[in-house]
């Protein structure tokens, strides 16, 4: 029986703007395997964010259920659901919301600190991680003096801080330039084989069609098609011959 | 095996934990937490120094060395008059707006951080509490040199006006009791610009800071200044 680490049940989201009513998501049903690299796939306006919004505990639904590790989140108490975003996610954004007033390394210490970890613990553990991503020089550097690219690692690092089981990325590579952005994919995807991450991630970056297990295109709130991986390598051979 | 495995409840912070972060955050937005606290500073200095110019003209109404009173007996009798009283009024009302404004403007600009620090594991209160803090020790700080600096003011008025005899009527205890609460005395007064000044900041940053904790992470996140 596979292991279903997301699933998420007629889930609807509309935004109200005085009295026009937006329906981001129109009834999405999807399922995610655990260690799997999914691409949530679709225009501006699609509703992906809004998406991996929900199934990161980011927003609630307006309709529908999202379960997580098989537990319906609707159902969770406020301390839960911050217990949740602390150790079973590790959030990536495309503006990366680093916290510019801590170092990177205060950055990555961050979530632990609210995990409740010992200073000297997640000191180490906070090194060890901005090593990983390349970091191992630039610990101590705010934000404002870092790259977009070596943000993105920093918040690559702060996702990873409690051991997370999920990836959640969105747009992680948007406002990178085309080799960064492949080095962030290829550090994502290095993640995903070696420790088993599953990764979710909303993107209109093609370069991720040909790391993802599954792609899950999205078109006005509703799920267009999914395609598996064998599809989807045929598909980028197409794309590279158009570049 | 992980699936099923129940989601725990998030734990509280030690508070010196709160306080360190807290501490951290206004050392390295210097720059902007001085202009902050100058809004504050700003509003006690000109509250404390209307109010400390009206306590040495009392009192030297009352020692009868005041050049603008002539009948001493109606002057203690009014105690303060009702243009002085508002003034106060008026110098208070600036305060208030001063620092509620400030500092709703100083914790508006950081939605998007406390959006994601809910993303790391915040809880709502923890992020209420650390701009409590913030906001309590800037308050403070701002209020006792804004009084400090209104003092200051109203003394060179009062020399200007009446010379040394300043100092031998100073009001530095209150006066008269009977004649209700603006003649605090100029300690009492110091001491009230810097809890006014604190409780103000406080409230002022609280409510916006609590209805940001409590909108969802992607909202906070979302909200442009």
């Amino acid at each position: 029986m596979p292991d279903i680490v997301v699933k998420t049940e007629d889930v609807v989201k509309e935004y109200r703007m005085g009295s026009n009513v937006l329906r981001a998501l129109d009834g999405i049903n999807i399922e995610i395997q655990r260690g799997e690299y999914i691409s949530l796939m679709g225009p501006s306006g699609s509703g992906k964010s809004t998406l991996f919004n929900m199934i990161g505990a980011l927003d609630r639904p307006t309709e529908g259920e999202v379960y997580i590790d098989g537990q319906n989140m609707s159902h969770l108490s406020q301390r839960q659901i911050a217990a949740f975003r602390c150790h079973r996610v590790g959030y990536i954004f495309q503006s990366y919301n680093l916290l510019n007033v801590r170092t990177a390394h205060g950055n990555v210490t961050l979530p632990m600190i609210f995990a409740g970890i010992p200073e000297k613990q997640r000191n180490e553990k906070a090194e060890k991680l901005l090593d990983k991503v390349g970091l191992g020089d630039r610990m101590y550097h705010l934000p404002d003096e870092l790259s977009g690219g070596q943000r993105q690692r920093v918040a690559i690092a702060r996702a990873l801080a409690n051991d997370p089981s999920i990836i959640l990325a969105d747009e992680p590579t948007a406002n990178l330039d085309t080799i960064t952005g492949r080095e962030i994919i290829d550090l994502i995807k290095q993640l995903n084989t070696e420790q088993g991450v599953t990764v979710i991630s909303a993107t209109h970056d093609l370069k991720m069609l040909d790391v993802s297990d599954r792609i899950v295109d999205i078109r006005d709130g509703l799920v267009e098609r999914i395609r598996n991986r064998d599809e989807i390598e045929i598909e980028v051979g197409e794309v590279g011959g158009h570049e | 095996m992980e699936q099923q495995r129940p989601i725990e409840e998030q734990i509280d912070l030690p508070f010196l934990e709160s306080l360190r972060i807290s501490f951290q955050s206004l050392k390295i937005r210097f720059g902007r937490s001085i202009i902050t606290t100058a809004g504050i500073t700003l509003g006690i200095a000109f509250l404390v120094s209307v109010w400390t110019n009206n306590e040495i003209e009392f009192a030297l109404q009352e020692s009868g060395r005041s050049s603008e009173i002539t009948n001493i007996d109606e002057a203690a009798e009014q105690g303060i008059s009702t243009k002085d009283i508002w003034l106060i009024i008026m110098s208070l009302i600036v305060c208030v707006v001063g620092i509620a404004n400030s500092m709703l403007m100083a914790v508006t600009e950081r939605f998007r951080e406390i959006g994601t620090m809910k993303c790391l594991g915040a809880l709502d209160g923890f992020v209420v509490r650390l701009f409590l803090l913030e906001s309590g020790f800037q308050g403070f700080a701002g209020a006792l040199i804004g009084a400090l600096i209104g003092l200051l003011g109203a003394v060179i008025l009062g020399l200007k006006n009446y010379g040394l005899d300043l100092f031998f009527y100073f009001p530095l205890l209150p006066a008269r009791p009977e004649n209700g609460p603006f003649q605090l005395g100029v300690l009492l007064l110091i001491l009230f610009g810097c809890v006014l000044g604190m409780i103000l900041a406080v409230i002022g940053s609280s409510f916006p800071a609590w209805r940001a904790a409590k909108l969802p992470p992607a909202e906070a996140m979302r909200t442009e200044v």
